[in-house]
């Protein structure tokens, strides 16, 4: 990489140059506009209102209600095979219910090995279930952190993603949550903020879900007692 | 598809005179991208509804890019410098073929032969299809509009919607011919279907994921990708190398910058508080995560930038955040499409970067093919002043090229100014012409000399038969 290691010279030269004969306004930051204090009901209905504004369904549940919640929603879209982590507090919840009542939830997966050696199952599969980290009112934004239990593609290749969203992680604007998360601190290798499902307009402008990623997202909004 | 015909960009006057007027004359053409424009104008009116509001998040958005160009060396080192420390590869590549050799580079080292691509105008700027195929390698393109134009073998005629000249039929007929002969594709829905299992095995087949960057993170070695479709997570997810590609000005110092830069982007260019998709990348695959890619390389492009740099007021031109709303409210990009200007980048925009990047004296006329009346500066959400830009790149090419330097060489230009100047500086003159257009104007023929050239292209104006001091003696001025 020598002819780019001189080429980097070349234009961070050029660049310095310019820059220490050239005057620049100061920087000044900018007077943040106030940001919205609602309360967590608004939040929620904010954050509902324009998912579902975008093709998602939000289902506003509780800790007792979800697991007949999230079966039926399982059951009605005829869901066969479901792609889930074992090892998060949902899974165990999923596993759970899957022990107690085997005929209310479809065959599980488990994305316990490295994509190169599960490629064919990932692409085979209906839908996948996942936590979230949280959500943002503002735009009806759900932010997911993929992890080792929870890896990025299960957000994308099934057709259906069901996502499960805890009311209060739901912040006001994508600007809070980076600061008051710390987010320059501890960026992970892949961060996401997902609005609605997969779309495009590219054909005459029709809006049409469901292009490359899930054609159907699905958010169960649990309100703790 | 072989090299020899994929698309490419011929910089010439007369060619863009010529399709210019090809496009004015093509109904189809101008029905396509007036639904196009107006219902993307339309959108964007929506979501910024409040015109006070919208001026302050600009201000802001603005402000985040000149703190960025004020910055620039120091924000790309840094931007380097996290990069690095997260795993990401840094490349810089002087001219788009430096960039294309360390693509390929990359590429054998790996012996990719398939590569997806998410939408990237850099990629675009590089003719990076049509290079990576004389080398062997595929490049497909899986937005699908950039699709739907790659099988048709044509250029983007639009930089957030490139297949915004076609209508459903035209593409329903092309999905027919080219894409899937057994295919009954007619609705977008349908199509979309088609593509979607089609590029899905692209995706799952491929080696490499090429990508563009809508913002870099310089403080936390973050690539930002805004997008709807979720291509661009396939491509920088699933196969084992990922290369995104950035011109030089992208950057941004920190994560707090993203927020004011995503709503006007999205707003700005399809009228949405966000699109589905922000995918933040701050390096490959780590220890015990099972997907994401094993390699990741960022190509950072200059290709003229660093010149651009240079000057106060052309250096705003890097300003720009690829949203094309300027184009989507262009007169002159409405009535004639993105094909005519024969450039990577059409409208407003491209008026002004393709002279900075090709050469005031290859591209230099473009910057004539507007009518300054500022739409685009008024909706630009980084405010880009790019009428004055046009002014001064116009000035550039006059001064290029002495022949084209009417006022040093024309006396019959000389002579109707200076005639002007005596009829608008002496009352009675003024009123014995005003009076002589009024009864005698109209009769003039288009063929009058001088006259014809300027009526070529344009309706003679009517006179009216009083003018406008004889209506203000006659009816008074009303203050409403």
């Amino acid at each position: 990489m020598s002819e780019s290691v001189s080429q980097r010279s070349r234009i961070m030269k050029r660049l310095t140059t310019i820059h220490s004969r050239s005057q620049f306004a100061e920087f000044r930051p900018m007077k943040q506009p106030n940001p919205p204090s609602w309360t967590l009901k608004e939040k929620i209905s904010r954050l509902k209102s324009t998912m579902e504004a975008v093709h998602t369904e939000v289902l506003l549940c509780n800790d007792l209600d979800f697991s007949s919640v999230f079966q039926r929603v399982v059951e009605e879209k005829g869901i066969g095979r479901l792609l889930y982590a074992r090892n998060t507090a949902l899974g165990s919840q999923i596993y759970l219910m899957k022990e107690r009542t085997p005929n209310k939830l479809p065959e599980l997966a488990t994305y316990d090995e490295s994509i190169e050696n599960w490629k064919e199952q990932l692409f085979s599969v209906d839908a996948s279930v996942t936590e979230t980290r949280g959500g943002i009112a503002e735009t009806g934004s759900l932010i997911l952190w993929p992890t080792e239990e929870e890896p990025r593609l299960m957000s994308l290749v099934p057709p259906i993603h069901l996502a499960v969203l805890k009311a209060e992680t739901i912040h006001h604007n994508f600007s809070e949550v980076i600061q008051k998360e710390k987010w320059s601190e501890q960026m992970p290798t892949n961060a996401l903020l997902i609005s609605g499902p997969s779309k495009t307009a590219d054909i005459e402008q029709t809006l049409v879900y469901g292009v490359h990623g899930p054609s159907q997202l699905v958010v169960f909004v649990i309100q703790s007692n | 598809m072989p090299p020899e015909t994929m698309p490419h960009q011929t910089l010439s006057e007369k060619s863009f005179l010529e399709d210019t007027a090809k496009a004015l004359k093509d109904p189809q053409l101008r029905r396509n991208f007036k639904r196009a424009m107006s219902g993307l104008v339309a959108k964007r009116r929506n979501v910024f509804p409040n015109a006070s509001e919208f001026e302050g998040l600009r201000e802001q958005a603005s402000a985040v890019r000149r703190k960025t160009l004020s910055r620039l060396p120091e924000l790309l080192e840094l931007l380097e410098f996290n990069c690095e420390r997260n795993g990401i590869r840094v490349h810089w590549a002087e001219t788009t073929e430096e960039a294309n050799r360390i693509v390929l580079d990359i590429a054998n080292e790996a012996e990719v032969r398939l590569a997806v691509k998410g939408k990237s105008m850099v990629s675009e700027e590089m003719g990076l299809n049509a290079f990576l195929e004389e080398h062997g390698i595929e490049a497909i393109e899986s937005d699908l509009g950039e699709y739907i134009i790659q099988v048709d073998k044509e250029l983007p005629s639009h930089i957030i919607m490139p297949a915004i000249h076609k209508n459903l039929e035209e593409i329903s007929k092309l999905f027919q011919e080219k894409v899937d002969s057994n295919s009954t594709s007619e609705t977008a829905e349908e199509m979309t279907a088609t593509a979607r299992k089609i590029l899905r095995k692209k995706f799952h087949d491929a080696d490499m994921g090429l990508s563009g960057v809508n913002f870099a993170v310089a403080e936390t070695g973050t690539l930002c990708l805004v997008e709807n479709e979720g291509n661009g997570r396939f491509c920088t997810t699933l196969p084992k190398i990922h290369v995104a590609l950035m011109g030089i000005e992208k950057v941004v110092e920190s994560l707090q910058d993203l927020p004011p830069l995503l709503t006007t982007l999205t707003g700005s260019a399809t009228g949405q508080p966000i699109t589905t998709y922000f995918n933040m990348i701050s390096g490959p695959r780590r220890e015990g995560e099972k997907d994401g890619p094993h390699e990741v390389h960022l190509v950072l492009l200059d290709n003229g930038r660093s010149k651009m740099y240079e000057d106060e007021l052309l250096r705003e031109t890097l300003l720009c955040i690829r949203c094309g709303a300027c184009m989507n409210h262009c007169p002159v990009y409405t009535r004639i499409g993105g094909h005519a200007y024969n450039t990577v980048y059409p409208g407003p925009i491209g008026k002004i970067l393709t002279p900075q990047i090709k050469g005031i004296e290859n591209a230099g006329y473009l910057a004539n093919a507007s009518s300054l009346c500022g739409a685009c500066v008024e909706v630009c959400p980084v405010q880009i002043p790019i009428t004055e830009i046009l002014l001064r790149l116009r000035h550039n090419w006059t001064h290029q090229n002495k022949k084209r330097h009417w006022t040093d060489k024309n006396r019959l230009e000389l002579l109707i100014w200076n005639g002007w100047k005596q009829v608008f500086s002496k009352p009675g003159l003024y009123r014995i012409q005003a009076g002589l257009l009024g009864r005698l104007g109209n009769l003039l023929p288009k063929q009058t000399p001088i006259l014809s050239r300027w009526a070529r292209f344009r309706s003679l104006p009517r006179f009216s038969k009083k003018s406008l001091h004889r209506l203000v003696e006659e009816e008074g001025i009303d203050h409403e």
